[in-house]
């Protein structure tokens, strides 16, 4: 039955996937007609969110395959799993505003329904947090949205037409519409100190919503900042660039401490996203510079890579709990010896979520320093900082679980030997050393999304 | 005069209808006509040929002021007609199985939520300050006797504090009247060719009668804040919700606020509507929705019973339809607010139908009405509980259901008015709301049924929920017809 219904909608995501490759070859605007009042129905990729979109089809192809196993209520599961994936497919190709809003809040319920019902540990209250957070970011969030549009000049929804369009500050000050809209975006980044929900979503989600929440939905507040603040109103976010770089700079250091003191596997992982989830801050910051094109494209990779790197480390932590049951750090040693495929996933996945060349975590942090070192120094110094620290925990980790004498607690444990397992880890594998390898096709696709943002920003 | 009789022809099919059951139930022999449901589908019939003819002055184009301009047919009238009609067509089908516990009064119940309505459809195209008060007077009684129908003591205690309450707010209603007539000499509210009218003295920007009008503008919304339940007059809300009949307090909930709104906009919106008073009473509005908004939401909070947090809900969400209300005065585009507070009323009167009925059909089978009770509900009864899920999720204002447009759509007239804070109040006042409504889908859908045994439900009763909650998938996935119709109706003045 499972099985089943599973094949069914993985063929509906695979459609899914190919469309999204014809966006990679289009990436224009597309319009797909207009409806409503003042809202319309508009549609479309531009390099950021071309990545981004291949990004979800990618890891909701793996979050299917390690929702394989899923025995409770498999068919409400995967009806929740694609409407997750339809409200962030919305987020990423909406160029209204009030679309964009609406598919914002579809993935909402579905979330909260994942986590509640198939999670683990506190998972109502898990649920609740995240959801009470992010609404409470996207409240301000539509109070923002409509005092843009109406202060616009043109009144206005509409994402293309408000790109360098006047903005009166008569209805609120600039600066005030500004911060309205980056909170609903920092809230879900996470942003430090709004980043409480997230541990707690993350460690008591499935490991397929784990995926897909640090993979994907972490994404849509980095690249809600890009798009609507930053966008929209360039010259007021460069006036704010510093105290971006600088809450950047604590989000970075901050989570890596925190995350250094983890004891619980997927914990740590969570709080490493809050730590990562920093770089793209740092690099939205670098607009406030003369070297933005870099900054930006450092994030939105960044955004990418992160995405692919963290939803393998999701997927690894879920193969080691589905197998030893506990995600306790202190009471794992020399899971290598029995599971040598899992070891080596996790090992790949940690060395490219610290930063190691020819990996895909490698080219956006360095696009990200880049961009961010000639304007705020003192920040991506302590951005490097960070470096190091999750170096530090990431291969601490590995070696307190993967390594050492092995326990006979854990003999007889199986590796990962289903196909579902090994195409889940092996695609990912790929893509972050393609990614490594060869950044420049993506980067080419993000500046294409990118130029014409210089351009409103004025200068370089 | 009788040539414009058919205008008034849904209100008096219904009454006629009220009377037929009520006449049917003493004079027939025995329980022949009372019992199973054969009440209920007469009253339904009487309501399928009040929308025919409805229908079909709609589409004869009969629009327009009658009975010397003390009522009128126009667009307005038209929203409200179809929308109370649909209210009364719902709860008659969700009643069925529920109303052979009113026993003798069964008959009793059917009459007088037919009168109910028509009175409420009248008050909608009254434009004359007698007709109002005589509507109004009609559908209030009606709904005080309906509160108190459940020969028990909590219907009791419900039926006489929604009577004692409500008989101050009609009298301060009635003063407000007074001062008006007395300050204008005429108790038309707008009136053609320079015949004495309301919005005329008005429009001849007097300022002396500007303290005696805000007087009448305080005590007018006072009483009608009580109809709409909105602070500081929804005290009796959560108590007649709890107390009444669980199809009472549904046809409750709405009726009596729509009837509220719709009354408003007739008397402000239409009677006072000239500028330098606007800005009078969009202010008051607008303090009054910000006020209802977070008590509402505060109090539902803390709420262990699904009909008191139905209840403390429906004050919030009165907050948010007044916001459309504030939006009216300050916008260089009159009918924006209250196209909102059009859109908005019919999206949360299907909503909370929905959502009262999904409670009838599981609280009435379970005999309680605590939420802790609901636990493990979706296993137990997965029909009710997911159209019960779903009206609270259209309550919070997410998406697909017509919730989040109504709520867009509101805050966008406010926006559009320069009220940003009453915006952001608002959109702080949703967050607080998640809370308790997902609070309530999430113990159905996560906690663990004390029991495993399932909840049977009655056709009419899921019939009826599942139609309301349909309505508001499909406007919430579509909602431009209606938001058209809503844009219709508040286009009188234009």
């Amino acid at each position: 039955m499972t099985l089943a219904v599973a094949a069914v909608l993985f063929g509906l995501y695979d459609r899914g996937s190919a469309e999204v490759f014809q966006f990679v070859e289009r990436f224009t605007w597309i319009d797909a007609g207009t409806a409503g009042f003042d809202v319309q129905y508009l549609l479309g990729v531009d390099g950021i969110s071309v990545i981004l979109v291949l990004l979800t089809a990618l890891l909701f192809v793996v979050a299917t395959l390690v929702s394989w196993n899923i025995e409770s209520r498999p068919r409400e599961y995967f009806a929740w799993l694609l409407l997750l994936e339809t409200g962030v497919m919305g987020v990423f190709s909406s160029l209204d505003l009030i679309l964009f809003f609406l598919f914002w809040e579809v993935e909402l319920v579905p979330m909260f329904l994942l986590i509640s019902i198939w999670g683990s540990g506190r998972k109502q209250y898990s649920a609740m947090k995240f959801v009470l957070y992010t609404i409470a970011g996207s409240a301000l969030m539509l109070a923002g949205i409509l005092a843009l549009g109406f202060s616009a000049d043109p009144r206005s929804f509409d994402m293309i037409a408000l790109r360098g369009a006047d903005i009166s500050s008569d209805l609120l000050p600039l600066s005030a519409i500004f911060l309205l809209l980056f909170a609903g975006f920092a809230v879900k980044l996470p942003m430090f100190p709004f980043h409480t929900w997230l541990p707690d979503a993350h460690t008591d989600a499935p490991t397929a919503v784990s995926v897909i929440l640090a993979g994907v939905l972490l994404k849509m507040g980095g690249y809600g900042i890009i798009r609507i603040p930053v966008s929209l109103l360039p010259d007021t976010a460069k006036d704010f660039a510093p105290w971006i770089a600088a809450v950047a700079a604590v989000n970075i250091v901050y989570g890596a401490l925190v995350t250094l003191r983890q004891s619980d596997l997927k914990r740590l992982i969570a709080y490493s996203s809050v730590s990562h989830m920093g770089y793209v801050l740092l690099g939205v910051a670098a607009i406030g510079g003369g070297a933005a094109q870099v900054g930006l494209a450092g994030a939105s990779l960044q955004m990418f890579t992160h995405g692919l790197i963290t939803g393998l480390l999701f997927v690894m932590v879920g193969l080691v709990y589905d197998r030893t049951h506990t995600r306790d750090i202190a009471q794992m040693r020399g899971l290598a010896h029995h599971m040598p495929f899992i070891a080596s996933g996790m090992v790949i996945a940690s060395l490219a979520s610290l930063g190691l060349p020819a990996m895909a975590g490698f080219w956006a942090e360095l696009l990200v320093f880049l961009g961010a070192a000639q304007e705020f120094p003192a920040p991506t110094i302590l951005a490097v900082i960070g470096i190091l620290l999750s170096a530090g925990y990431l291969l601490w980790m590995v070696q307190r679980v993967f390594f050492g004498a092995a326990d006979e607690r854990w003999r007889g444990l199986p590796d990962a030997t289903a196909w579902w397992e090994q195409a889940a880890v092996a695609s990912l594998v790929a893509v972050i050393l393609a990614v490594g390898i060869y950044p420049s096709r993506l980067v080419d696709v993000i500046n294409v999304g990118i130029v014409p943002m210089l351009t409103l920003l004025g200068g370089s | 005069m009788l040539q414009d009789l058919d205008r008034l022809g849904p209100e008096l099919i219904l009454m006629v209808a009220a009377g037929f059951i009520l006449l049917a139930g003493i004079v027939l022999p025995g329980d022949s006509f009372r019992g199973r449901t054969r009440t209920g589908w007469a009253a339904l019939s009487g309501i399928a040929a009040s929308i025919i003819w409805a229908v079909v002055l709609a589409l004869r184009d009969r629009q327009g002021p009658f009975f010397g301009g003390a009522m009128s047919l126009d667009n307005l009238s038209v929203f409200f007609i179809f929308l109370f009609l649909g209210v009364a067509a719902l709860v008659v089908i969700a009643s069925m199985e529920y109303a052979p516990r009113f026993g003798r009064n069964e008959g009793e119940f059917y009459c007088f939520l037919l009168l109910a309505t028509s009175g409420a459809m009248l008050l909608a195209g009254s434009r004359d300050l007698i007709a109002i008060f005589v509507a109004l007077e009609l559908t209030s009684i009606s709904q005080y006797v309906m509160a108190g129908l459940l020969r028990t003591d909590r219907a009791g205690e419900a039926g006489l504090k929604y009577l004692l309450l409500g008989a101050v707010a009609t009298a301060v209603i009635l003063y407000g009247m007074a001062l008006l007539y007395g300050l204008s000499g005429t108790t038309k509210l707008v009136a053609p060719g320079g015949e004495p009218s309301i919005l005329g003295t008005i429009a001849s920007a007097d300022p002396g009668i500007r303290s005696g009008l805000l007087v009448a503008i305080v005590l007018l919304a006072a009483g009608f804040g009580f109809k709409m339940a909105t602070v500081p007059f929804q005290m009796w809300a959560p108590d007649v919700y709890q107390g009444a009949a669980t199809p009472v307090a549904a046809f409750l909930s709405v009726a009596s606020k729509s009837a509220g709104f719709a009354v408003v906009l007739r008397i402000f919106y239409e009677g006072m509507g000239d500028a330098w008073v606007n800005e009078d009473w969009s202010i008051l509005f607008g303090v009054l929705a910000a006020v209802s908004m977070t008590v509402g939401n505060a109090a539902a909070l803390v709420q262990t019973n699904v009909k008191r947090l139905l209840g403390y809900s429906s004050i919030a969400q009165a907050g948010n339809m007044m916001v459309g209300l504030a939006a009216i005065a300050a916008s260089d585009e009159t009918s924006l607010g209250a196209a909102g507070v059009a859109f908005f009323l019919a999206t949360y009167v299907f909503t909370n139908l929905g959502a009262f009925f999904a409670v009838q059909a599981i609280s009435d089978r379970i005999g309680s009405d605590e939420i802790a009770d609901y636990a493990g509900m979706a296993r137990r009864a997965p029909w009710q509980a997911a159209v019960l899920a779903f009206c609270l999720v259209s309550l919070t204002g997410l998406p697909p259901a017509a919730g989040f447009v109504a709520k867009v759509y509101i805050f966008n007239a406010a926006a559009h008015s320069d009220l940003m804070w009453l915006v952001i109040i608002g959109v702080l006042n949703s967050v607080l709301s998640a809370f308790y409504y997902l609070r309530l889908a999430g113990v159905m859908y996560t906690a663990e049924p004390a029991t495993e045994e399932p909840v049977p439900i009655a056709v009419t009763t899921g019939a009826a929920m599942t139609i309301a909650a349909a309505g508001v998938l499909v406007v919430g996935i579509i909602p431009f017809p209606l938001i058209e119709a809503a844009q219709r109706a508040a286009n009188i003045l234009v």
